[in-house]
């Protein structure tokens, strides 16, 4: 299978979204916010379902709404409190417009759904450079931000008294995961995302409590459940989502139950 | 319009609905489990996805599944800081599961539409009867944790120093929560009972001091959005592009988010007290 | 077989009040002062309790003991550190109890409201004849007030009346280095390094 070019197209995405998962997940994590990334995904779909209607690439319009959900989010949990009701509400919101879309579409149905739950047929190499610069963009402002986020993220206070503006912060985190989000959309899936970006990072963190080793050790689980489920996917002809989503966690499971047997 | 019997039964189930999903949704939203609550409702949809692979009813699976669901949910994450991640795992192998159902059963594509966006207008009347009778019994079992669960949910070791049985209230909680979520979705679409559950309890608490008034504004102001969802989208037969009535998912939707928005504006300037006594 | 009060020991005694560790309350709760002190009383029973007269005269009167009834209709949420410190003691004070802890109660607050604090407890201990076990770091703002010490320090223990063990030799010989202990007019007061 390997010497078809558009499975070698589907492992170079699957990569992408691992490394881009594995270091995003690793805060996602470490700042409980599986919702939002959860959140994010769907109101992105809403937005691929919008950018049909009009015309335009689905991956314009899951990138405009993705984004938009994570500004309206970060600018509305200003105050703080009720975070979780406010990403539910700015979620419910952007699916009930895509909703509309769709109605208003006609189309609805598999376009619809392979966007959700992702392909490994037909990747080109174009999505794939598209799937690389999102990537770079997306590990390139974690990375600016790195100190910071890990500060504000361990100790919220204390980074607020040092001057570090959290409402940038997070609204800028936000912003990576939906960008991140975007990145997955031929492959693996806007659903599936959240697969990786949670069960896999937050397995590393109980198997180490250094960040470094945290955020690699997160890299190498998700290439092992990504390039699996698209291994599989091929030769057993299920969907890839499916494969993916289930190997992540059971790795999550499977770690917890390792580190609750061998705990002290 | 109210000659149609079809919105007639589709105001009764769904002012019933949003009733029951705003008296528990206040709850949700004080315990800070609207994660929670979402994720069972996703993972109810892949159990009515499910369910007709095995010669079930979609109700059956969609039942069966937000119970299970809850209480891997309550199993897996004891502490706070585990929640969040015990829930996406949750959340993650539902999903998957749900892509596995979707694409065995490429002939239904209709029904995970009517899952997931609702078919109010369609609904059977024996369904109505189901709903009033779970729906009671929900607000009966919610009325006799209602103390202690308000006291764990505050001051959770004080309560368990109390005797409180603080883990066995958690799950008996995401199990209400969990069955009511399911009925709501079976009627109403599992998009509508995410906004449904967290938007007139969220919108209620801003102002509330109290959790009975919570719970009464929680409750009225579900009702007042259904209705008017229902309205709009009844009239939006006739609005552009015509000929096709727009989704009660987005009014209700817009409307969810809308109420909360302003009710946190006007309750902005009640947090002065706070701050003077800060000092 | 531990015996408190002459009875075996069990999880949810009334006879002793808990203060847990502060947590932070939500500042949306809806929830006022009255209701959340309401707890101390009923929390741990089954169903909700119903408008009673004598249920709302006991509430008030634990939050007039602690002096908390300016604020006893505000959002529990909203109100200070030091306000809802009194609260928690208030909630303590309604089963009744024959003991009270309370853990860490002055952390996180300003040197007047802990002084307060103490006041309000030292006051209640008294009128009301409870016996009250209060863990702190900070000994000083407790010396007036505490009739015994058990002062744990790098794995040892020092027991006994406040001026047998707040002394230079005792607690430089429980710390392992030196303490210094400062009298200052009729107050005393602890120096570590």
């Amino acid at each position: 299978m390997i010497e078809l070019p558009y499975m070698q197209n589907a492992f170079i995405v699957g990569a992408l979204v691992s490394i881009v998962a594995g270091v995003i997940g690793f805060f996602v994590v470490l700042r409980g916010a599986s919702f939002a990334t959860h959140a994010l995904a769907q109101i992105g779909f809403a937005g691929a379902a919008g950018a049909v209607l009009i015309g335009v690439e689905p991956v314009w319009g899951l990138l405009a709404f993705s984004l938009l959900g994570a500004g309206g989010m970060g600018i509305l949990s200003a105050r703080g409190s009720a975070r979780d009701a406010i990403t539910a509400l700015v979620m419910t919101a952007a699916l009930g417009t895509g909703a509309l879309f769709l109605v208003l579409n006609r189309t609805y149905a598999t376009d619809a759904f392979s966007l959700l739950f992702g392909t490994i047929v037909g990747i080109s190499r174009t999505q794939v450079a598209a799937t690389a610069a999102l990537a770079v963009l997306s590990l390139l402002t974690v990375a600016a931000m790195y100190r910071p986020l890990l500060f504000a993220t361990v100790n919220t206070e204390a980074a607020h008294a040092r001057g570090i503006p959290m409402q940038v912060l997070s609204i800028s985190f936000l912003a990576c995961i939906a960008i991140a989000a975007t990145t997955t959309i031929p492959t693996v899936g806007t659903l599936l995302i959240f697969a990786l970006m949670v069960a896999p990072p937050a397995a590393a963190t109980l198997l180490t409590d250094r960040p470094w080793r945290a955020i690699g050790l997160g890299i190498v689980l998700n290439l092992v459940c990504c390039w699996s489920g698209i291994a599989l996917a091929f030769t057993t002809g299920l969907p890839v989502g499916f494969l993916i989503a289930s190997f992540a966690a059971l790795v999550y499971i499977g770690v917890r139950v390792y580190t609750t047997v061998t705990a002290p | 319009m109210l000659a149609d019997p079809g919105v007639v039964q589709a105001l009764l189930a769904g002012v019933i609905v949003a009733a029951l999903c705003g008296f528990v949704g206040v709850f949700v939203v004080m315990r800070r489990q609207s994660f929670a609550g979402h994720a069972i409702t996703d993972v109810g949809f892949t159990g009515g996805a499910g369910a007709p692979l095995a010669g079930l009813d979609p109700l059956a699976g969609l039942l069966a599944f937000s119970v299970i669901g809850s209480i891997v949910m309550a199993r897996l994450g004891d502490k706070i800081r585990e929640r969040d991640v015990a829930t996406g795992v949750v959340l993650t192998a539902s999903l998957g599961l749900g892509a596995l159902f979707l694409f065995i059963q490429t002939r239904y594509v209709s029904q995970p539409a009517a899952l997931l966006f609702g078919s109010i207008f369609a609904i059977r009347s024996g369904v109505l009867l189901t709903t009033m009778v779970v729906g009671a019994a929900c607000v009966i079992a919610l009325a006799i944790l209602y103390r202690p669960l308000i006291f764990s949910t505050v001051n959770p070791e004080t309560a368990a120093a109390r005797g409180v049985p603080v883990k066995f209230i958690s799950t008996a909680f995401l199990l209400i929560m969990g069955v009511a979520v399911a009925e709501a979705a079976q009627l109403v679409g599992v998009l509508l009972t995410t906004a449904l559950l967290i938007g007139p309890a969220s919108a209620a608490i801003t102002f509330s001091r109290r959790v009975p008034w919570a719970i009464l504004f929680a409750v009225i102001f579900g009702a007042v959005q259904m209705t008017l969802s229902i309205f709009l989208a009844y009239a939006s037969y006739t609005w552009p592009p015509g000929g096709k009535g727009w989704p009660v998912s987005f009014f209700l939707g817009v409307l969810a988010l809308g109420t909360f928005v302003i009710a946190r504006f006007f309750s902005a300037g009640d947090s002065r007290r706070s701050e003077s006594n800060e000092a | 077989m531990v015996k408190v009060l002459d009875r075996p020991v069990r999880r949810g005694s009334k006879l002793i009040g808990y203060v847990s560790q502060r947590t932070v309350v939500d500042p949306e709760l809806p929830l006022r002062g009255r209701d959340f002190v309401g707890f101390g009383l009923d929390g741990e029973k089954w169903g909700f309790s119903l408008p009673s007269k004598q249920r709302a005269a006991q509430v008030t009167e634990a939050l007039r003991a602690v002096g908390a009834l300016a604020y006893a209709d505000a959002p529990v949420g909203k109100l200070s550190g030091g306000e809802q410190q009194r609260l928690f003691i208030a909630q303590a004070l309604l089963s009744d109890p024959k003991i009270v802890l309370l853990d860490e109660p002055l952390s996180n607050l300003d040197i007047a409201s802990a002084s307060e604090i103490v006041k309000v407890v030292d006051g209640l201990r008294r009128s009301h004849g409870v016996t009250v076990l209060f863990v702190t770091h900070d000994i000083n703002p407790l010396i007036e007030v505490m009739d015994r010490v058990i002062y744990l320090a790098a794995g040892r223990a020092a027991v006994g009346p406040v001026d047998q063990v707040v002394r230079e030799e005792v607690l430089s010989k429980l710390y392992g280095y030196h303490v210094d202990v400062i009298r200052v007019g009729d107050r005393v007061v602890v120096l570590t390094p």
